[in-house]
């Protein structure tokens, strides 16, 4: 057994996720306790492009053709056979629709311990989860002998886990990959169409404030600058100005984003009983009463019409450099 | 067709959580289970696959308060058997105990699918379908939302982060984490499940000593600071572009 | 002296046409009205309607008869009730005449003047209505008519009848004034007790036409009068006439057993098995002859805030759905043979049933007591069990499932809002109260609204009432949910309501929430004979007996809304306003008040739905309505989600500046100083 700490990259299609790069910086923080190295998992066929800013003393590429695209069958075969032979002290895996198939897995297929949402490592080494909803927190000490953990984003900067120095890569061997049950069959495109707001992780709202439809275009530059969606409260949709589909509210969607921004939104009872489920909610509001700045945890009493152009070329600023 | 759910109830986020005397775990005083809202559309999945191609589903739960209620409600829906697994459940146990013993139980059931919520808010030590499916031998694919059976086979649709949907092939039997019900759990009316109340039989079933190996343990447990009210930010707008733009990056948005 | 004669100068063998000919039309008419009805109770289930008689008969008067609904529209009122009566005399007319001929002479002298005038009176008052409901018809032509070829032939065929029947009197006032001797004991001066009669003879006097020339005309004219008759018999049951037969029954089986704000629970069939309203055979008799009733007025239509608001329902529509299916599918199912075709979900839409609120404008409105809202309720029923309700209603029957509130939020924030309020208000179900004030969800949990409820609660304890609320214990009291047609969930609710009201001691239960108000007023079977005020009767009673006296007289002009279930479901439509009045504002009608007062749109459970597409919301068409009153400040309202309701409105309206949503109460906390 040594004292490494292993992150499983996670990885779709040419692009490293950036739950990878918040591994990576959870990854380092725990190898201070441990005194082991990082080191990144990257599995898959041609992927050794990926490396180039990942921040780890090492990074273990495993080729072959079944890993190409992710099945759990053969990722759970190709990191058992690592995690045997290096027997490091944690292996973390994203709390994702990836990490979560082959971390559970790997626990039973290999009998060891697994701690699930983890959102960051305390100093000492300790674990904390993030569960119900992130209403409770529970803490522990990291099992032994490897401890499997999947983790949540949002303890960690995705930054932190970059780096400009490119890592060495070691090729390593794959192990047997035969019998595999799982079989991709075919990639289907997101369909197009209106987007599906509950579905978006970064919203940005815009309600009465926002005053006119001509000035809608504000919200929707800022949404292309950063990546978002835009919705809306009911005034705006009733005067047509958004489809129907972007209505969040009672009459509407319930919506949980990582990021709900809500500019020029009163925040009555029937549009915020959905959007509680949201991650965090910013609210951008002239009125210091306004009830959206009781459920929002960042607000600012600033007229839109001056910070919003401000922000977007910001945003673009940052996106750019 | 075969189909077995296998189903728990979570504490409901609607209710203030407390933590208990031991500083380590709920307090159970103030907690209103509820199915886990994965689960729920698990069993609807499993229902939507009946009515396409005929079968059987087997819902089974370990016992906790009001786990009768939601057995009854599933086969109000359209369940055909209801398990209750009686045993040293009250003070909670977790996944990977639960896989072991549902996974001797489930063995003998002989099922051709294997349908669970992709996870459950209070997960501590993973998501029970992959541990389930290890201590079954099956294979399994989560986050699944679309299932096609096809001979010995299942055709899933597996949602990735962004909403790319890969179409994966899984021989049977095997394990689902259903993340979304091809179409959302439907409604069922209380005459409906009372009715069911009436006619419906639930059988228990013994769970045998239960082994949490390979789950943590939880030293403590607390409750983040609540921030009441917004965190301000002031400042020119500038100022405050900044800020958020910081923030946004701190979330991982940017 | 002068008397009645018989077949006046119509030779033998046309007596024969009027004993054979048209006795036999009458029986084809019989016959084939049989045919029609007789698929009410071959498809239709039964329904015990037959109870108290005489209160029935006197419906059959009241609605029938003297058609006080028809009448409450003057135009089409007043001239349906002349060309109706003038039906009705004519029968009789005929019926008197026979007897007189045949059975016990007795037409004769101020009698016979007297029979001659009502018929004549009432053949003119016919033709005027006719004339009249052709001019509405054919120039007016109102939307909420159904301007269909079928009206146009029985109008023409009515006319043609009664119009002949004149001729025919006149030939014969002509022929007498000629020859007096024809009819023994006539006078010219008697000629005046049939006017209409007299004034069309002195045509033909004019004419100078010889009395033979005069006869044969009168017995060309009789003849094609005594045919129409006999073709107006045997094709009545397929005409619009129909109704005459149809409206008098529908009028004798209306509702009897429960008030209008009553829904009967779901029935059950000779199984006991629960019945869901999802094809004809599971609508009841009674629901079938609603459809045969239906006279096609559209006054349901013009009343509809679903209708108004652009949605795909149109109560008038939803009843002719059911007529037609009946007839097109009626005949094959009575067979026995035919399988139960689907009528909700095809004929009858989802969206169309969804879009009611229940607001009982169309049940009040209609003159032949058709009941639309039980229909609805009924195949609502269907869709529930069916699971057939859309994602948000669907989380609000969840979240009342389950928590007991359609917020979804714990019972034990139920309360909340009372923190701030001192003395602590009683815990009914720990001591003994007066009043127990069931607050509601909206009032309990709605942020917006805790302003309005905590004043409620000052209000009460200025005054010094002795009440207490059921903290914890309250759930919704299921009104809404009832009229989702989620009965079980009702029933729960109702079985957890009354196990926490009986466990309290206390008088009176009080309410603000019309809703709630009206279904623990006549939907809580074992209430053991508590009353239920609504807060307007309560404080109106304060007001009167001097336990609540103001300080301040305001001097607001103000309107009054009238909520559905207050108003038109249990008739308490002076408590509040007297209320208003004592606080001193000044009260302004709007034109749709008190029982024609137009719904807000969020009754019978729209208020937890998806909205659909609509012109104009009807909270918003309400508004605007009252924005035309000359200088009112203040939009009165006494039911808490009208609070939500209008103030949204307004603001959806922009006319934030020109009017506020106040809350009764409101008014009542600020007279108080
Ligand atoms: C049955 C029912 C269902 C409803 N369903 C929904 C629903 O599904 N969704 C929904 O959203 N609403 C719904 N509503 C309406 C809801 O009650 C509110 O009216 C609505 O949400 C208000 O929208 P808003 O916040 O955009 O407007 P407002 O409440 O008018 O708020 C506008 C805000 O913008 C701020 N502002 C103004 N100018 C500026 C500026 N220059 N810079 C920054 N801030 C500014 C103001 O301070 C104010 O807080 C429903 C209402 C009812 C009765
Ligand atoms: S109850 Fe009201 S909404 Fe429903 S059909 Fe009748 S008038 Fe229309
Ligand atoms: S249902 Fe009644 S009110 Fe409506 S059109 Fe028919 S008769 Fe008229």
């Amino acid at each position: 057994m040594n004292q490494d700490i292993f992150v499983i990259i996670e990885h779709l299609r040419g692009q490293v996720a950036d739950i990878s790069y918040v591994m990576l910086a959870a990854a380092h923080e725990l190898a201070q306790n441990t005194g082991g190295k990082v080191e990144a998992v990257l599995l898959g066929q041609n992927v050794q492009g990926l490396a180039g800013n990942l921040a780890a003393d090492q990074v273990l590429s495993v080729e072959h053709p079944a890993l190409a695209d992710f099945t759990s069958d053969a990722y759970i075969k190709a990191v058992a056979g690592l995690t045997v032979e290096h027997q490091p002290r944690a292996v973390l895996f994203g709390h994702t629709s990836v990490g979560m198939d082959v971390a559970s897995g790997l626990s039973a297929h290999l009998g060891l311990p697994l701690v699930g949402s983890v959102r960051y490592f305390e100093s000492g080494g300790k674990f904390v989860s993030q569960i119900c909803g992130g209403k409770i927190m529970a803490e522990g000490e990291l099992p032994a002998p490897t401890a499997l953990i999947t983790l949540v984003p949002g303890g960690y900067k995705p930054e932190q886990g970059q780096s400009a120095q490119p890592p060495q890569v070691t090729q390593v061997a794959a192990p047997a990959l035969d019998g595999l049950r799982v079989t991709l069959k075919q990639y289907i495109e997101p369909e197009a169409g209106d987007v599906d707001i509950a579905k978006e992780p970064l919203l940005i709202a815009v309600g009465r404030g926002i005053q006119t439809q001509d000035n809608i275009s504000l919200a929707d530059d800022l949404a292309q600058a950063l990546g978002g969606v835009v919705c809306a409260s009911r005034p705006v949709v009733d005067q047509g100005w958004l489809p129907t589909s972007r209505l969040v509210g009672k009459s509407g969607k319930a919506v949980k984003p990582k990021v709900y921004l809500a500019i020029g939104i009163s925040g009555a009872p029937e549009h915020a009983e959905a959007i509680t489920g949201s991650n965090v909610i910013v609210a951008i509001n002239t009125d210091a009463a306004a009830p959206i700045f009781n459920i929002a945890k960042y607000g600012t009493i600033t007229d839109l019409f001056d910070l919003v152009p401000v922000l977007t070329d910001k945003v673009r600023e940052a996106k750019g450099g | 067709m075969n189909i077995v759910v296998p189903v728990k109830l979570v504490p409901d986020l609607v209710e203030e959580l407390t933590i208990d005397a031991s500083g380590a775990a709920l307090d159970t005083m103030w907690l209103r289970l509820i199915i886990n809202e994965f689960d729920d559309h698990a069993t609807e999945q499993a229902i939507l696959l009946k009515e396409r191609s005929g079968g059987q589903v087997t819902i089974i739960t370990p016992n906790a308060e009001g786990v009768d209620d939601m057995l009854f409600a599933a086969s109000a829906r359209g369940a055909d058997r209801l398990i209750k697994l009686v045993g040293d459940f009250e003070n909670g146990v977790n996944n990977h105990a639960l896989a072991r013993t549902l996974a001797t139980t489930i063995k003998d059931l002989q099922p051709d699918l294997v349908l669970t919520g992709v996870q459950a808010h209070n997960d501590l030590d993973g998501s029970l379908g992959p541990l389930l499916a290890e201590y079954l031998g099956m294979p399994y694919t989560g986050y699944v939302s679309g299932v096609i059976v096809n001979g010995d086979k299942a055709i899933v649709r597996k949602e990735f982060p962004g909403g790319l949907i890969a179409e994966l092939e899984l021989k049977l039997p095997a394990v689902l984490g259903i993340q979304a019900a091809e179409q959302p759990p439907r409604y069922v009316a209380i005459s409906k499940v009372r009715q069911a109340m009436k006619t419906a039989t639930l059988e228990e079933m013994d769970a045998p000593g239960l082994n949490p190996d390979g789950g943590p343990t939880i030293g403590r447990m607390f409750q983040p600071e609540a921030a009441e009210k917004a965190e301000m930010i002031s400042g020119n707008a500038d100022v405050v572009a900044d800020r958020l733009i910081g923030i946004f990056k701190e979330l991982g948005v940017l | 002296m002068i008397e009645r004669i018989n077949f006046w100068e119509i030779p033998e063998i046309w007596h024969y046409f009027a004993y054979v000919v048209l006795p036999l039309c009458g029986l084809v008419m019989l016959g084939r009205f049989y045919g029609r009805i007789r698929l009410w109770w071959q498809v239709g289930r039964p329904e015990r309607r037959w109870d108290k008689p005489l209160v029935r008969l006197w419906r059959l008067i009241k609605f029938g008869i003297v058609q006080v609904k028809v009448l409450s529209k003057t135009y089409p009122g007043l001239v349906h009730v002349a060309i109706a009566w003038g039906f009705f005399v004519f029968f009789f007319g005929t019926a008197l005449a026979t007897i007189d001929a045949d059975f016990i002479k007795f037409l004769r002298g101020p009698i016979y003047l007297i029979f001659k005038l009502m018929l004549d009176t009432l053949t003119i008052a016919a033709l005027a209505g006719i004339i009249l409901a052709a001019y509405r018809r054919f120039i007016q032509k109102p939307s909420r008519l159904t301007l269909d070829r079928g009206f146009t032939l029985s109008l023409t065929l009515v006319f043609v009848i009664v119009f002949t029947g004149l001729l025919t009197e006149s030939l014969r006032l002509a022929a007498i004034a000629q020859e007096p001797t024809l009819q023994p004991g006539w006078s010219a001066a008697l000629a005046w007790w049939t006017p209409a009669g007299w004034v069309t003879a002195q045509l033909w006097l004019a004419l100078k036409l010889t009395p033979a020339v005069i006869n044969s005309i009168h017995l060309w004219i009789w003849v094609t009068h005594a045919t129409l008759v006999g073709v107006l018999f045997i094709a009545l049951p397929t005409t619009t006439l129909v109704h005459m037969f149809t409206a008098l029954m529908n009028v004798f089986f209306s509702k009897l057993d429960r008030p209008v704000g009553q829904l009967a629970p779901i029935a059950e069939n000779e199984k006991k098995e629960p019945v869901y309203v999802s094809t004809l055979r599971d609508l009841t008799w009674k629901q079938l002859l609603d459809g045969d009733t239906c006279t096609e007025c559209g006054r349901c239509q013009e009343a509809c805030p679903a209708y108004a608001a652009g949605t795909s329902l149109n109560p008038k529509q939803l009843i002719l759905s059911i007529r037609d299916a009946l007839h097109r599918d009626g005949p094959t199912l009575a067979k026995g043979n035919g399988k139960s075709l689907p009528l909700v979900g095809e004929t009858i839409k989802d969206g169309v049933l969804w879009s009611c609120t229940t607001c009982g404008a169309c049940v009040r409105e209609c003159p032949v007591l058709i009941e639309h809202v039980d229909a609805i309720v009924d195949m609502r029923r269907h869709l529930v069990i069916e699971g057939r309700v859309d994602d948000i209603l669907q989380g609000a029957l969840a979240n009342l499932g389950r928590y007991g509130n359609s917020f979804g939020q714990s019972e034990r924030m139920r309360a909340r809002w009372t923190q701030p309020i001192q003395p602590k208000i009683k815990d009914a179900r720990r001591e003994p109260v007066e009043y127990l004030w069931f607050v509601g969800d909206y009032a309990s949990y709605s942020a917006t609204l805790s302003d309005v409820t905590q004043k409620t609660a000052d209000v009460f304890q200025k005054a010094s009432l002795d009440f207490g609320i059921l903290y914890d214990g309250e759930r919704n009291a299921g009104n809404d949910v009832r009229r989702v047609g989620e009965e079980g969930l009702f029933e729960m609710l109702a079985e957890k309501n009354m196990a926490a009201l009986d466990k309290c001691t206390y008088k009176t239960i009080v309410t603000t929430d019309p809703h709630s108000y009206n279904t623990l007023k006549n939907e809580y079977p074992a209430n053991n004979g508590h009353a239920v005020l609504h807060y307007s009767e309560l404080l109106d009673q304060m007001i009167t007996s001097g336990k609540l006296k103001f300080t301040k007289k305001l001097s607001y002009k103000v309107t009054y809304h009238d909520p559905c279930y207050l108003g038109r479901y249990n008739g308490v439509y002076d408590a509040p306003r007297r209320v208003i009045e004592a606080t001193g504002c000044t009260l302004i009608e709007m034109p749709r008040c008190r029982d024609k007062a137009f719904c807000c749109g969020a009754g019978g459970g729209r208020i937890w739905m998806e909205e659909a597409e609509v012109k104009e919301r009807p909270s918003e068409t309400r508004i605007h309505e009252a924005i035309k009153l000359d200088g009112v400040q203040a939009f009165v309202v006494a039911c808490p989600k009208d609070v939500t309701m209008y103030r949204d409105a307004v603001k959806t309206t922009g006319n934030e500046e020109r009017i506020v949503v106040k809350d009764l109460i409101e008014l009542v906390h600020e007279a108080l100083g």
